[in-house]
């Protein structure tokens, strides 16, 4: 690539404006949709992540389980798929947290007879989006073990919001391909459409002695500019709603507990890098065949 | 029309045909061109003499028979090597084919970018052209603002910028006035002197006798003299 040909490429943009913007608005409208679909996705991922980390699962024991079946119940669990530690509390030291907790009350579970808190495990989970999909299983899991009275965790709806996300993520990328191939194919067209207005110019060209690739590669930088300038468009839309967004939203809200952030950069240096390469892509395609004939 | 001597031949044209479909539009041409000859090609219209002269810079293929150009078998060329083939050549057309978006100085150095020349020499270069066409004035202006006359003379300057072994011209004269069309035929005949072959179509006589130059006559896509009319 010669400053000659980003020469030629500029003034082939300054000749064909209109065409240009079309293809640079296609490829920023399809940079904002598939962006946002993975904004919305990372976030969403990163948060249900926080508050899977505080999850546990409970293990009540029916009263009649010895000490053995506790150790057999124990090891068990540990050897199950998605279980990353277990801890025994008795009965008793159940009681005695739970007399912490009621402070000045506990004075009203003095009275017991007998303790009627059960023996119980606490499970800890592996930090996966894999054991959060597979979470029920698991919880069924350990009901089916005998002298196992109940189960029970808190945020059963987070394992059901991690499988419709688990759903929308696919659709979303089911989407974003679209995107991707609609916005090639639309580039494709304008370059197509700007091949046939300078169609006598190529000709020209030809019998001058130009090269194919003395034709083509200002056809290649157009293009690719077109990506980079729509990529920019498209994100930096894309962070003005996002940053109104984020600025309505109850700044309580967004604590720990739901952190919401735009792109690293790195994620947008590879946004811009697929866009540039839509592009690139859509310019090859027409290229491939215009230069056949 | 084929000359003796072989080494000092340029172009040479073996039972050249074209076909289109059924229609056979140039049949048994042989035809040996020395090297700085002044060629007309003449015949009335549709006897073939465009399509003989886009056959030689291959912008038709041929469809029978053999082309050679300076040692390059045309039949045998590789696409990659054509550009390589149309270097050799200056190419003048009846209707100019400038760029319109491209101004004069740019048109010119187009060829010369083409062929991949620093861009001091092009500058250097296309300065010179124009100055021989006597255009250097108006190199900034865009070729719709200029008159056919000094279109065609930017077309030349164009042709001749690569230093072209052949010139092929078109009808250069064939859509300028009588004035016009002699400065045309003088710059040509001043490139001639420096020493490019040059391959003019033309049904003009009057140019013809007026500059001199081998005549080569088709006639429905044959060869044709005077001797064989009968």
């Amino acid at each position: 690539m010669k400053p000659l040909h980003f020469k030629h490429a500029l003034s082939d943009i300054s000749n064909n404006r209109l065409l240009n913007i079309v293809s640079i608005i296609t490829i920023a409208f399809s940079v904002i949709i598939t962006s946002s679909i993975i904004l919305f996705f990372t976030n969403t991922t990163s948060i249900l992540n926080i508050w899977k980390k505080g999850v546990k699962v409970m293990v009540y024991l029916s009263p009649e389980v010895s000490n053995e079946d506790i150790n057999e119940i124990q090891k068990k669990i540990l050897g199950m798929y998605g279980v990353k530690d277990i801890a025994f509390i008795s009965k008793e030291e159940a009681l005695k947290v739970l007399k912490q907790q009621m402070k000045r009350q506990s004075s009203l579970l003095d009275n017991l007879k007998e303790n009627p808190l059960p023996d119980a495990f606490e499970i800890h989970l592996i930090e996966s989006s894999e054991v959060w999909e597979k979470i029920e299983s698991l919880v069924s899991q350990v009901e089916s073990i005998p002298k196992v009275e109940e189960v029970e965790y808190g945020q059963k709806w987070l394992a059901r919001f991690s499988g419709i996300v688990y759903i929308f993520k696919l659709s979303g990328y089911a989407l974003g391909i679209l995107f991707f191939i609609a916005s090639v194919f639309i580039v494709a067209n304008m370059v197509r459409l700007v091949l046939y207005a300078r169609r006598d110019e190529i000709e020209i060209m030809r019998l001058v002695g130009a090269s194919d690739r003395f034709i083509k590669t200002p056809f290649y930088i157009e293009c690719i500019i077109q990506g980079a300038v729509g990529g920019i468009i498209g994100l930096l839309l894309l962070f003005l709603v996002f940053s109104s967004f984020t600025s309505n939203v109850d700044q309580g809200i967004t604590s720990d507990l739901i952190n919401i952030k735009f792109f690293s950069f790195t994620s947008l240096s590879a946004i811009l890098i697929c866009s540039m390469f839509i592009g690139w892509f859509g310019c090859f395609m027409s290229l491939k065949n215009y230069m056949k004939t | 029309m084929s000359n003796g001597n072989n080494e000092n031949n340029l172009i040479r044209m073996f039972h050249v045909y074209r076909r289109y479909g059924n229609k056979t539009a140039l049949v048994d041409i042989n035809i040996d061109i020395k090297k700085n000859e002044f060629i007309y090609i003449t015949g009335p219209s549709g006897a073939g003499k465009t399509t003989l002269l886009k056959l030689l810079y291959l912008g038709e293929p041929i469809s029978e028979g053999q082309i050679i150009i300076d040692g390059v078998n045309l039949a045998r060329i590789k696409k990659n090597k054509i550009p390589l083939l149309r270097r050799k050549f200056g190419i003048i057309f009846q209707e100019f084919k400038l760029i319109p978006t491209k101004n004069v100085f740019e048109n010119v150095a187009l060829v010369l970018e083409a062929a991949g020349k620093q861009s001091r020499y092009i500058q250097k270069k296309v300065s010179s052209m124009l100055r021989a066409v006597g255009m250097e004035d108006r190199q900034n202006s865009f070729p719709l603002s200029l008159s056919g006359g000094e279109q065609q003379r930017v077309a030349i300057a164009r042709a001749m910028a690569g230093d072209p072994k052949i010139i092929l011209a078109d009808e250069p004269t064939g859509s300028l006035d009588d004035d016009s069309a002699e400065q045309v035929i003088e710059l040509i005949k001043e490139f001639h002197a420096r020493g490019s072959t040059i391959i003019i179509t033309t049904h003009d006589t009057k140019l013809i006798k007026k500059t001199g130059g081998r005549m080569i006559h088709l006639k429905q896509g044959r060869l044709w003299s005077p001797s064989n009319q009968h």
